[in-house]
C-alpha cells in the first residue's frame, strides 16, 4: 500500500531511522544528565555517551574522535569553519574562494566575511556542475587563506573532486573546508587520505535527528579556528553550550549505521534511481541536470521543458519533492545552482529534484514515473508553447509581443 | 538500575513525560524540513509557528519576538555580539556574577574596541546599587544582568535596572535561564530588550533555547545561511526540540505556583537541616529561587564532599556544571567577597519538581554520615 504523499525529498531531510530513535529514547528518559556535570553519575553517563558517539562520527570518515567538534548542525559548522579559519589566519591574507553552487550556509557566510573586509571569489562550475581544477588554480592568489568547496551538491548531487582540490590547497598552504552535509552515507570519505582541513557534517541528512551536526578540525597538520560561540568552554573552547546528549547519541548511531550499511544501501538506491531515470527520460524533452557519472546514487534532478514550474508542482502533489533546494524553495527565484549550470530560467523553473532514500520502494518509484508521465502529458496538452515546439517552431527565435 | 537521587536541577532537569510525548511524533513520522513546501514541510512549519506562540505567551512576548536557538549559550552570544555588531564600539556592562556564556562574549567585544565593565555585587550576591550607578554614569550601550543566578539562586531587580538603562538609551539584556518556571518571567514587565531562555532547565529537551528580542533592537546574526528565524539564526529548525520547548513552557507556567511552593517547603526543610549540620548558607538573606541552596561546611572540601554524596546516592554539584571541570573556586562566591578557602567548600543543591521530603531527609542523613566519616579520617590523619 502506498502512503501519500510519497516522500522523495531525502536531500531536504531524512526520517530518523527507527534504530536511531530507539537509541535516543533512554537519553530522553532516565539518562538525562548534563554531560558537563562532573560530580555525579548522571553527568558521567551522558559524557560517556557523547564520547562514544564522537568515535562513531569519526569512524565514518576515518578521523580521530579528537578531531570532531559538536555543533547544532551543518549550517553552524560551515559558519564556524569558514569564519573561524578566516579570522584566525587573516594575518596571512584575506582572500576566500568558493563555488557559485555552494549551499547558502557557505555563500552567506562568505558574504558576511566580505562585509568585514575579506575578498571573495565565487567560481563558476562547468555545465555538468563540476569544478574545473584549472579554474581554481587560476583563482588562487598569494593572499588566499580559505577554499570552501562542497563535497556533494544538494540540488544536483554532483561530487566535486575533493581529493584533487585538497592536494592543490595543501601544496599552496591554504585551509581547505568541505561541506559534507550531503555526502555522508553516500560517498566514502577517508580523511586519512583526503587533504581536507575542515569538514562539516549534519545528522538529519543521514537518518539522524535535526539540530545536531559536527565539524571535523584536522589535528595533523593542526588547523586553528577562532570560536564563534563563547561561554563555558565546551568542545575544547571551540563551541560553548551544553551538549544535547540525545541528539549526539542519535547522530552517532546514524553515522554508525551509515558506515555499516552504505555499500548495500547505495546499490539498492542506485537501482531505484536508475529505474526512475529510465522511466522519466522516456518523456520527451527532459534534461538531466548535473553530471550523471560523478553523482551520488540517490539524486535525480530533471528539467521538463515546455511545462510551467508552479503548475507542475501543483500537479504532482502526490509526491513530496523539491523544485530547488529546500532552504530557498519558498522564493520563486529560479534555482541559482541550475542557473550556474547554464540552464535558462524556464528550464530551471520546471526542474524537479527527486531524492531517493532508505525507505523508498519500487512501487513508489513506479507510481512516480506514471504520475509524471500523465501530468506532464496533460500540462503540455494545455501549453501553446508545446504546440509550437511540435510544429517545429524554434521558440528562441520567436519575437514575443509586449503586453 | 540504581538511580541516585537527583538534586542538580540547575545543571539540567529530567524531561517531563508530557514533553516527551509531544516530541516523539517529530522523531517519527513527522520528519519534514520546515523549509520544504510539501505536506511534510508545511506540517513542520505549522508546528514551529504554534510553538513560537506558546513560548511567547509563557513570557508575555509577541511571537515575532521569539528567535529559536540551540540553547541559552547561543541566545546570550546572539544578543551580546549581535547587538554590538550593529553599533559603534562603546561600553558593555555586566554583573560580576554572570554565567560564562554572557561574560565570554562580552570579553570578545573588547577585541573590536569595546570596553567591558563588571557591576559589583554585595555580600549577599545582589547588585550593589552604588556600583550600578557608577557604571550607569559611563553610559553603557549594552548591559546584561541575569534574573536569577545559577549557583546562589539570587534574584536581581532586573525591572528596576532595566528602567534606569532604558532612560540612558542602552540596551538591556537578561539571562532568565534559571528563573523561568520558578518565578514569574514577564518580558514586557521586565522592560528588557533581550531575554534568554533555555528548555532543558525547565524539564524540556537539551539543545534548544530562545532569545526574546525587542523589535527595536537590530541584531546581526551569528549563524548565516538559509535565512531561518528572520535571518537571525539560519539552519534547519530542530522541530522536535522546539515543540518540546513549547510544551515545557506551558507546563512551567501552569505549574509554577504549585511547584515553587512545594520547592520552597523542601528547601526550607533542607536548610534547617544544613544549619544543624554546621553549614554556612550563601545568600540566605537575599531574594532567591525557591529551589536552590548553596552552602559550605567550613573546612570540608566541596569536591570531596560531593564525591562522597554521589557514592551515597545523591547527585549534587560543587559549582556550575559548565565550569565544574575548573578547579578554581566559584566565581560568584569570590565576587561576593567570600573567602577563597570557604568558597572551595561550596556545595550546591538544586531541587526539582520531582523531589520529595524523603529525598531531602535522605540527603541530610547522607551528608551527616559523610561529614562524620570525613572528620574521623581527618582525626586519624592528624
Amino acid at each position: 500500500m502506498l502512503k501519500f504523499p510519497i516522500y522523495l525529498d531525502y536531500s531536504a531531510t531524512t526520517p530518523v531511522d527507527p534504530r536511531v530513535a530507539e537509541k535516543m529514547i533512554p537519553y530522553l528518559t532516565e539518562l538525562f544528565g548534563n554531560p558537563a556535570s562532573r560530580s555525579h553519575s548522571y553527568g558521567w553517563t551522558a559524557e560517556k555517551a557523547v564520547e562514544e558517539a564522537r568515535e562513531e562520527v569519526a569512524a565514518l570518515v576515518n578521523a580521530d574522535a579528537k578531531e570532531i567538534i559538536w555543533t547544532s548542525g551543518a549550517t553552524e559548522s560551515n559558519n564556524l569553519a569558514i569564519k573561524g579559519a578566516a579570522h584566525f589566519y587573516s594575518g596571512k591574507g584575506k582572500h576566500i574562494i568558493t563555488l557559485k553552487t555552494e549551499h547558502k550556509a557557505v555563500l552567506d557566510t562568505v558574504r558576511e566575511l566580505e562585509r568585514q573586509g575579506f575578498e571573495a571569489t565565487y567560481l563558476d562550475v562547468q555545465e555538468n556542475g563540476l569544478l574545473d581544477l584549472e579554474v581554481l588554480k587560476a583563482a588562487i592568489r598569494p593572499d588566499t587563506v580559505v577554499v570552501s568547496v562542497m563535497f556533494v551538491n544538494n540540488e544536483v548531487g554532483v561530487i566535486q573532486p575533493i581529493a584533487e582540490i585538497g592536494e592543490l590547497c595543501r601544496e599552496k598552504g591554504i585551509i581547505f573546508h568541505v561541506d559534507a552535509a550531503q555526502a555522508t552515507g553516500k560517498v566514502a570519505i577517508d580523511l586519512a587520505t583526503l587533504k581536507v582541513d575542515l569538514m562539516s557534517f549534519s545528522a538529519h541528512k543521514t537518518y539522524g535527528p535535526k539540530g545536531i551536526g559536527a565539524l571535523y578540525v584536522r589535528r595533523k597538520p593542526r588547523v586553528r579556528l577562532e570560536a564563534q560561540m563563547h561561554g563555558g568552554g565546551h568542545e575544547r573552547g571551540l563551541r560553548s553550550g551544553t551538549l544535547a546528549t540525545h541528539q549526539i547519541v542519535g547522530m552517532g548511531e546514524a553515522f554508525r549505521l551509515a558506515r555499516l550499511e552504505m555499500a548495500e544501501e547505495n546499490a539498492r538506491v542506485l537501482a531505484l534511481r536508475d529505474r526512475l531515470l529510465a522511466g522519466l527520460t522516456t518523456i520527451e524533452e527532459t534534461f538531466v541536470n548535473g553530471d550523471l557519472a560523478n553523482r551520488v546514487p540517490h539524486n535525480l534532478n530533471i528539467s521538463f521543458a515546455y511545462v510551467e514550474g508552479e503548475s507542475l508542482i501543483m500537479a504532482i502533489k502526490d509526491i513530496a519533492v523539491s523544485s530547488g533546494s529546500a532552504c530557498t524553495s519558498a522564493s520563486l527565484e529560479p534555482s541559482y545552482v541550475l542557473r550556474a549550470l547554464g540552464r535558462n530560467d524556464e528550464l530551471a523553473h520546471s526542474s524537479i529534484r527527486f531524492t531517493i532514500g532508505r525507505f523508498t520502494t519500487v512501487e513508489e518509484v513506479d507510481y512516480t514515473i506514471d504520475l509524471l508521465r500523465r501530468k506532464i502529458g496533460k500540462l503540455r496538452e494545455l501549453s501553446p508553447l508545446w504546440d509550437m515546439f511540435k510544429e517545429g517552431i524554434d521558440l528562441d527565435t520567436v519575437q514575443w509581443a509586449a503586453h | 538500575m540504581f538511580a541516585p537521587v537527583y538534586l542538580d536541577h540547575n545543571a539540567t532537569t529530567p524531561l517531563d513525560p508530557l514533553v516527551r510525548e509531544a516530541m516523539l511524533p517529530w522523531l517519527g513520522a513527522r520528519f519534514g524540513n520546515a523549509s520544504s513546501r510539501h505536506e511534510y514541510g508545511r506540517a513542520a512549519r505549522k508546528a514551529i509557528d504554534e510553538a513560537r506562540s506558546r513560548v511567547a505567551a509563557a513570557v508575555n512576548a509577541h511571537p515575532t519576538e521569539v528567535i529559536f536557538t540551540s540553547g541559552g549559550s547561543e541566545a546570550n552570544n546572539l544578543f551580546i555580539k549581535g547587538a554590538a555588531a550593529m553599533m559603534k564600539p562603546g561600553l558593555v556592562a555586566l554583573s560580576a556574577i554572570e554565567h560564562p556564556c554572557v561574560r565570554e562574549p562580552a570579553r570578545q567585544l573588547m577585541r573590536s574596541g569595546w570596553c567591558c565593565e563588571e557591576i559589583a555585587v554585595d555580600g549577599s550576591g545582589r547588585i550593589d546599587p552604588q556600583a550600578f550607578d557608577r557604571v550607569l554614569a559611563d553610559k553603557p550601550r549594552i548591559v546584561s544582568v541575569m534574573l536569577a543566578n545559577n549557583e546562589t539562586g539570587v534574584i536581581q531587580d532586573v525591572e528596576v535596572l532595566a528602567g534606569a538603562i532604558r532612560k540612558r538609551g542602552g540596551w538591556m539584556h537578561c539571562d532568565a535561564v534559571q528563573a523561568l518556571g520558578k518565578i514569574p518571567v514577564d518580558f514586557r514587565a521586565l522592560g528588557v530588550h533581550g531575554l534568554t531562555l533555555s528548555a532543558h532547565k525547565i524539564h524540556g529537551p537539551l539543545g534548544v533555547g530562545a532569545l526574546i528580542v525587542d523589535k527595536r533592537v537590530e541584531l546581526a546574526p551569528l549563524v548565516a545561511g538559509g535565512g531561518q528565524e528572520r535571518s537571525l539564526r539560519s539552519g534547519t529548525e530542530n522541530v522536535m526540540a522546539i515543540v518540546g520547548f513549547a510544551t515545557a513552557c506551558d507546563v512551567a507556567v501552569t505549574m509554577r505556583n504549585e511547584r515553587s511552593a512545594h520547592l520552597a517547603v523542601l528547601r526550607d526543610a533542607l536548610e534547617r537541616g544544613l544549619t544543624a549540620l554546621g553549614a554556612r548558607l550563601f545568600s540566605a538573606e537575599a531574594p532567591r529561587l525557591p529551589n536552590t541552596s548553596f552552602f559550605a561546611i567550613p573546612g570540608v572540601d566541596g569536591d570531596t564532599l560531593v564525591g562522597r554524596l554521589d557514592r551515597a546516592g545523591f547527585a549534587v554539584a560543587s559549582g556550575s556544571a559548565c565550569s565544574s571541570a575548573d578547579p578554581e573556586p566559584s566565581h560568584t562566591l569570590l565576587s561576593m567577597g567570600v573567602d577563597p578557602e570557604l568558597a572551595r567548600a561550596a556545595v550546591r543543591v538544586s531541587l526539582g519538581a520531582g523531589n520529595t521530603r524523603q529525598d531531602v531527609d535522605g540527603f541530610l542523613a547522607a551528608l551527616g554520615e559523610s561529614l562524620a566519616s570525613l572528620r574521623t579520617m581527618t582525626a586519624v590523619a592528624v
